[in-house]
């Protein structure tokens, strides 16, 4: 774990996870759609605790960058190295196993289950039984079901939904849906959480709320984040580093005080004066 | 908020319905009071009720349009006579064991081309999807059709055409390619039926209540979403569609053994449509539903005849206004009323009693 690693010069790792190797390096990532350079020669390092944020106007490709994290998308050029290890010929299903859970922009429940269902799933690869041992009832599934369902309400009291572990996850108010989406990433014991616009609907206590979950979330897991949002004051109160990206390239790195000074950014949100 | 908690419920309702069902037609039966029509119904009933629950796992459950199950019924069937033939041509003579191991090979037919089918099928979406289960029941149609299966004392001989089919002293003819299998010894029963549907309703339940059936039901309400929480989604489909054709395949199995003459047009478009239908009606994902509206619609065209040569008519006159009876939100809204009052009147006693 305390393997010194070169951190590239412009990385904006906070001090502590330094001399840690990064969860997370891109390098040179990119795509192409058809000769559109949506994202081009994105790098980034995320130390092991740090809460990153990723802002940019409209149509920047911030969701693009998650898509090829997640493998969603096949970047055509530059590396991802998740915890060290090049995550290459990794499907969607195999990135989360190694380690990347994330969110939705446009959220995306399984709406006809019920919440404590959802989470479930997202326990699905934590608590294992065969098709066997559920079809027959077997001692096994009723361990293992149980051990789920603990598990899931545990998590579930994090945002405190425990109450509504038995509603339809798609009959929730639209801020349940997001969090309990944070959930069911959760569930899935990741070593880094994408949040896509976690704050989106939600009214500023339930931001402030959010704020402080998502560094409770750190502290409790032991995990990074990495989240997009427009919102400036979540961006500006929960984020150590930021990365900036403009039309698919990054315009700018640093803390939240030198991004709020930074020209390009604001060029780049206001226009030229 | 909608609360979710009715699953278990509704097994024991489907598990009960069956078993009561069971009880009440052997006591007519044994009274002599059951018309020789329905009892020759009692056996298609059980077969199409699990053709209905096996076929709401895939179109339900998964979520995959398919229109081919009829595809593994045949397969099901054709098995189960050839098993039950050979093994009575060996010297096994006792119905019950025929039966079971028919039901088992049948199964494991229908699986092995659940498994051949569903690899290529299952990476396609919707309409393609359901085209293709398409072709698949027609094509296995067609090929029953022009196969010639015959047993002798060297074993089974599966042949193209009658005239190469040549059978030693004693041999036996099984399936003669149109005309289908034809002398078929007659062993399904229809306590073997009840127990057949028992089967079906507990795998199809409990697999929905699973890890399993979670897997399969987050692919149906958002793909992506699934596989960004590492669940795999080939996997799990083919899972699904599997057992969906090996249920199948039992229902084919009791079905074939039923008369004494199969023949593969029997399992064409229409009855993988009648089922579809039957699953629709009941309600997609409804076990329960499935129950009723199969054994409902196979016993309605038999109580039609009365009406002589409208009844394909009004067959579709009862199919439309059960549609819209069941999807009226009128009437949904006074059933919830009457639930609540139950309801009420319930908790209200309890209340009482606490005092």
């Amino acid at each position: 774990m305390s393997k010194m690693v070169p951190v590239p010069h412009d990385s904006i790792v906070p001090e502590r996870d330094v001399n840690k190797l990064p969860i997370l390096e891109a390098r040179h990532l990119g795509i192409e759609f058809g000769g559109l350079k949506a994202v081009d020669d994105f790098n980034l390092t995320i130390g092991r605790t740090e809460i990153a944020g990723l802002i940019g106007p409209n149509g920047a490709g911030k969701t693009t960058v998650f898509n090829l994290l997640t493998k969603v998308y096949q970047p055509t050029s530059g590396t991802i190295l998740l915890d060290g290890k090049d995550t290459h010929a990794l499907n969607t299903v195999q990135v989360n196993k190694a380690g990347i859970a994330r969110t939705f922009q446009n959220i995306r429940l399984f709406g006809n289950l019920s919440v404590e269902d959802n989470v479930k799933i997202g326990l699905h690869n934590q608590i294992k039984y065969g098709m066997a041992n559920g079809v027959l009832r077997l001692p096994k599934y009723w361990k293992k079901e149980k051990e789920m369902h603990e598990k899931a309400i545990e998590l579930l009291s994090i945002f405190d939904m425990q109450d509504m572990a038995g509603n339809q996850a798609g009959s929730l108010p639209y801020g349940a849906q997001r969090r309990l989406e944070i959930v069911r990433a959760l569930a899935t014991n990741p070593k880094l959480l994408l949040l896509d616009e976690p704050a989106a609907g939600m009214n500023p206590s339930e931001t402030a709320e959010l704020m402080n979950n998502i560094r409770k979330i750190r502290d409790t897991f032991k995990i990074a984040v990495l989240l997009i949002e427009h919102d400036m004051n979540l961006v500006m109160g929960v984020c150590e580093g930021i990365c900036v990206l403009n039309f698919g390239k990054i315009i700018a790195k640093g803390t939240p005080d030198e991004i709020q000074n930074n020209p390009d950014v604001i060029e780049a949100y206001l226009g030229k004066k | 908020m909608k609360k979710l908690n009715k699953l278990t419920k509704n097994s024991f309702l489907s598990y009960g319905v069956v078993i009561a069902f069971y009880i009440v037609m052997q006591i007519l039966i044994g009274g002599g009071m059951v018309s020789n029509s329905l009892k020759g119904q009692l056996i298609p009933i059980c077969a199409y009720v699990i053709m209905a629950v096996s076929l709401n796992l895939t179109v339900g459950i998964l979520g995959d349009l398919s229109l081919g199950h009829a595809g593994f019924m045949s397969v099901g069937a054709f098995a189960g006579v050839i098993v039950s033939t050979t093994m009575r041509f060996n010297g096994i003579e006792s119905d019950i064991v025929r039966m079971i191991v028919a039901v088992i090979v049948g199964a494991l037919v229908a699986a092995v081309f659940g498994i051949l089918i569903g690899i290529p099928v299952l990476r396609l979406k919707g309409d393609y999807l359901a085209i293709v289960t398409l072709a698949f029941g027609e094509i296995i149609k067609d090929i029953l059709n022009c196969l010639y299966i015959g047993i002798d004392e060297g074993g089974l001989h599966f042949k193209g055409s009658a005239e190469k089919l040549v059978l030693g002293e004693g041999g036996k003819v099984i399936v003669n390619g149109p005309m289908g299998a034809t002398g078929v010894n007659k062993i399904s029963t229809f306590t073997a039926g009840i127990v057949l549907v028992l089967i079906t309703l507990f795998v199809v339940y409990n697999l929905t209540n699973s890890r399993t059936g979670r897997a399969i039901m987050s692919i149906r309400d958002n793909r992506i979403a699934a596989e960004s929480v590492g669940i795999n989604i080939t996997k799990y489909k083919l899972m699904a569609f599997v057992t969906s054709a090996a249920l199948a395949g039992c229902a084919g199995v009791l079905f074939g053994l039923n008369y004494s003459t199969v023949v593969a047009s029997k399992f064409n478009f229409n009855t993988s449509i009648l089922v579809l239908v039957f699953v629709v009606l009941g309600g997609m994902g409804n076990m329960f539903g499935s129950v009723i509206a199969a054994a409902m619609l196979t016993v309605l065209p038999e109580m039609l005849r009365e009406v002589g040569d409208y009844r394909m008519l009004a067959y579709a006159l009862v199919l439309i206004l059960v549609m819209i009876i069941t999807n009226n939100d009128t009437l949904k809204t006074y059933g919830d009323l009457i639930k609540e009052k139950f309801r009420f009147g319930k908790s209200e006693r309890k209340g009482a009693e606490a005092k």
